[in-house]
């Protein structure tokens, strides 16, 4: 008897190999599921109990009250929405949110791509120094980031007010960098960009080097300039890896939380909220768990649309392999 | 191509063929100089926090920096250690991520095979459930985690923690093993099975061997995700309890922030993983991206 008949005289129902398919080696379901149970369990646990409790929660009156007596707080409707989304404070959060995300997203993208293709350019020993500082600034945790972000931005020692006082006519000496919410939220932007690049450029540069040499040639032997080449040669290939890159990347920069948490000592004023830490306060500054469930319930719905075509990308590629 | 072919061959040809070169080597230099800016400022702020963290303590906290090091001192980096309980937050971490990743390579190396080597029906459903689960926003689930945890007790307790961060350690081993194992032909288990080995003789003597690199690059990281996480063990640990990541906030005061041994703080907890980054990041990073070209 050989290995491969085996395992399918033990399943009791053998499924019918379809026609044009391999014969299965592997017969049976019940071993792959025997497999898959203890992540499943485990999954179930730590992710789905609590995200079923995370939608419920926001339907409920949960206060400091039923935390301490653990009660498990009373049904009250859509009432936490209807007060969350007539609140002109979260929609000045959301919008805070969205501009923070696009913005940061959009300056990643541009400087990921401009630096990719720059690598393509240089000698190779400039190409290996920008291999190691990508790298660097990549791995850097991102509390260590912040310290350094805003060390170099603090307002008496600060190298950067230095540096910027150097200019002719401009004196930085003791400018206060979050003052103003506008420049509190460039530093941060700068931060998150600065950490975001090197992921993206190392990817496009892979990408990169996979656009077929022949295409671009022919491009310029039909008289198409550099741009020309770029826009409809290059970028056409890339395609799939942008969206892939676009899309990550919106979910983590809408996802921040100690970028703007541990930028602002731990408490966030109003003018610097955004939808996570806007959460987080509702319910364990103002121990309102309810409110900031419903918060948290709409920042998931604000980022399916994202998290579809992620997907969507990724399994066209399972489906080649 | 046509045109160009002949013109090699005449001699008159060889001083424009040159003409047509130096302008691109001038484009070389301009290239190399964007490029040395991009490493000037991507790399900047590493090199301040080095900077500072090794100056005196005196040169380090200075209105008009020094911005090459004249003098080394490691006085930051013995302040720094008196700040709160250092290797007790660095121990914890450790145990933490250890255990989280221990758990999860091993739970997660099971479904890995389960959805890489295995035809069922549902395996497509299980691909898209493990995909999807990457993409929740582990700050959207705090409140739930935190009632969670409060009710069966796990308040300040690592093990809570070591829970909570199997969310995210156990969906991307399971996917970065996923596609280690696919790597693998089949073609050389079904050759040992033929030969007399068992399925599990096949598995410990064929693809585990094969597997090892992708295990080490895999947990690697996971274990500097499990490190850098901060959200969760701020809110979940006490004061006496903290994390390393959590650490690093206590040179933040009321009386203002000690940057000097706070940059000798960060480069103990930054540049470990850095190293450790640099040894795994070409193999596991890209599985995000893992192919897109291809699709």
């Amino acid at each position: 008897m050989s290995a491969v008949d085996t395992p399918l005289d033990k399943v009791p129902r053998p499924r019918p190999a379809g026609p044009g398919r391999k014969p299965r080696r592997f017969g049976g379901a019940a071993l792959p599921w025997t497999l898959l149970a203890p992540t499943i369990g485990v999954l179930l646990l730590v992710l789905g109990y609590p995200l079923v409790r995370l939608v419920t929660l926001s339907f409920k009156q949960y206060g400091q009250a039923e935390l301490w007596q653990g009660l498990p707080g009373d049904w009250q409707g859509v009432a936490n929405y209807t007060h969350v989304l007539g609140d002109p404070v979260f929609w000045g959060v959301v919008l805070r949110t969205l501009l923070f995300t696009l913005a940061a997203v959009l300056l990643t993208l541009v400087a990921g791509m401009g630096v990719a293709l720059l690598m393509q350019r240089v000698s190779t020993w400039v190409k290996a120094l920008i291999n190691i500082v990508l790298v660097a600034s990549w791995a850097m945790p991102v509390v260590v980031a912040i310290t350094i972000f805003k060390w170099m931005f603090d307002s008496d020692y600060g190298v950067l007010n230095w540096l910027l006082s150097r200019l002719p006519g401009a004196d930085f000496s003791g400018h206060n960098w979050f003052t103003d919410t506008k420049q509190g939220f460039l530093v941060i932007t700068l931060m998150v960009v600065w950490g975001a690049i090197p992921f993206v450029a190392i990817t496009l540069h892979a990408g990169l080097t996979q656009v077929p040499k022949e295409l671009e040639e022919a491009a310029r032997m039909d008289g198409a300039g550099p741009v020309k080449v770029f826009r409809h040669v290059t970028l056409p290939v890339l395609k799939p890896i942008i969206v892939m890159l676009t899309t990550l990347s919106v979910i983590w920069d809408m996802g921040v939380f100690p970028q703007v948490f541990l930028m602002r000592d731990g408490h966030p004023e109003p003018a610097y909220q955004v939808l996570t830490t806007y959460s987080y306060d509702q319910a364990f500054v103002a121990n309102d768990y309810d409110a900031g469930a419903a918060i948290a319930v709409v920042t998931v719905l604000l980022l399916l649309g994202v998290m579809a075509v992620y997907m969507r990308q990724m399994l066209k590629i399972g489906e080649v392999e | 191509m046509l045109d160009t072919a002949p013109a090699e061959r005449t001699p008159a040809a060889a001083p424009a063929a040159r003409a047509l070169r130096r302008p691109r080597r001038k484009g070389r230099t301009v290239y190399n100089l964007l490029g040395l800016l991009v490493v000037v400022v991507s790399g900047f702020p590493v090199y301040w926090m080095l900077n500072t963290a090794f100056k005196p303590a005196k040169d380090a906290i200075d209105p008009d920096p020094k911005f090459f090091p004249t003098s080394l001192s490691f006085q930051n980096f013995s302040d720094a250690l008196d700040v709160g309980d250092f290797w007790g937050s660095v121990g914890r971490s450790l145990i933490v991520s250890g255990a989280t990743v221990g758990l999860g390579l091993v739970i997660g190396l099971l479904a890995a095979l389960a959805i890489s080597r295995f035809v069922f029906r549902g395996r497509k459903a299980v691909i898209v459930a493990i995909l999807a689960v990457q993409m929740v926003p582990l700050v959207a689930m705090i409140i739930p985690v935190f009632l969670l945890l409060n009710q069966i007790d796990q308040i300040d307790k690592l093990t809570g923690l070591i829970v909570t961060y199997l969310t995210f350690v156990l969906p991307f081993t399971v996917w970065t093993l996923r596609g280690f194992i696919v790597n693998i032909p089949k073609e050389l288990e079904e050759s040992a099975m033929v030969d007399g080995c068992t399925r599990m003789g096949a598995f410990f003597r064929i693809i585990l061997p094969l597997l090892a690199p992708g295990l080490v690059a895999t947990s690697i990281y996971a274990l500097i995700q499990a490190w850098n996480e901060y959200l969760y063990a701020m809110l979940i640990m006490s004061q006496e309890n903290q994390t390393a990541t959590v650490w690093l906030g206590n040179f933040v005061t009321s009386r203002g922030t000690d940057y000097a041994p706070m940059m000798a703080g960060s480069t103990m907890m930054g540049v470990p993983v850095v190293v450790f980054f640099l040894i795994v990041q070409r193999r596991v990073a890209a599985g995000l991206t893992a192919g897109a070209v291809k699709g």
